[in-house]
């Protein structure tokens, strides 16, 4: 199945909502709570990175019941160094971001430590596309 | 315990939510970055912050958290409290700063 939502850059009013909405949908499908729980903190922090970071976004989920394939393609400043970037801590969020609690540098690693795969391509000025894959029902009983 | 237990014991003020008064607790987070919340906090437990914007809301829905205090006597902005009550997640509050909240919390809990 797929799903299609857009982002809007800048506005932390909306930020999340199509993490909540596809949160509802992998209820529906039954998906195990414990990949609901790590497709939801991966997702939210890319979706807010397209808010706090780009100007806006597209997000595109394709579900069946082995896998979820989650793809957000932004426009946007890019990032220069994506290394640098996935470094817990790096942040180059502005301090009214900040003041929110936003900018802590800790979105990708969450992002990285809650997928089984991700992948980040980006070009400077243009965009970055962020791909997170999920392999389902692989966590270990009783965790 | 349920939320309305620690709003009686720790006499807090319910400003938004009431309806997931009942809601369980299986413990609690003290912090204000939310990409630590988001990362580090389990469902069920309470968030105790001193942010009082929406996006506190977003996450406490996302990762299924009880309740939420505001410390200080901060209390929660318009659309915040808003998405509380269609969430059914109570902001709570409390005249004291997060570390002697934390600390009464945890003695209530453990
Ligand atoms: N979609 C994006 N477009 C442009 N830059 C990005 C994007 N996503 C991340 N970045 C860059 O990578 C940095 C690190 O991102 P990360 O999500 O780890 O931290 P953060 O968003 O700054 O803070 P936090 O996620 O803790 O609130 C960002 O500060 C930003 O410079
Ligand atoms: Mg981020």
């Amino acid at each position: 199945m797929l799903f299609d939502f857009e982002i809007q850059g800048g506005d932390f009013a909306t930020a999340g909502n199509a993490s909540s909405q596809i949160k509802k949908i992998l209820k529906q499908l039954n998906v195990d709570h414990r990949d609901i729980k790590r497709i939801v903190v991966a997702l939210y922090e890319a979706e807010v990175n397209v808010v706090a970071h780009a100007f806006g976004g597209k997000i595109s989920a394709e579900i069946n019941t082995t896998e979820v394939r989650i793809r957000l393609v932004d426009e946007g400043p890019g990032i220069p160094d994506i290394e640098l970037a996935m470094q817990q801590g790096y942040s180059t969020a502005s301090p009214e971001v900040r003041e929110m609690g936003f900018g802590a540098g800790m979105g990708l690693p969450n992002m990285k430590k809650n997928t089984d795969e991700m992948h980040i391509t980006s070009v400077v000025d243009e965009g970055t596309t962020v791909e997170l894959i999920f392999f389902l029902n692989q966590t270990p009983p009783n965790h | 315990m349920i939320v309305k237990e620690i709003v009686e014991k720790l006499n807090l003020t319910v400003h938004s939510g009431e309806a997931g008064l009942s809601r369980e607790i299986t413990g609690g987070y003290t912090s204000d970055l939310l990409s630590d919340v988001m990362g580090n906090c389990d469902a069920g437990k309470i968030w105790i912050t001193l942010q009082t914007h929406k996006n506190v809301m977003a996450i406490a829905s996302l990762k299924d958290i009880a309740a939420v205090i505001l410390i200080k006597d901060l209390k929660p902005e318009t659309d915040m409290a808003a998405q509380s009550e269609t969430e059914e997640i109570p902001v709570l509050g409390t005249s004291l700063p997060a570390f002697e909240l934390t600390g009464q919390l945890y003695e209530l809990l453990k």
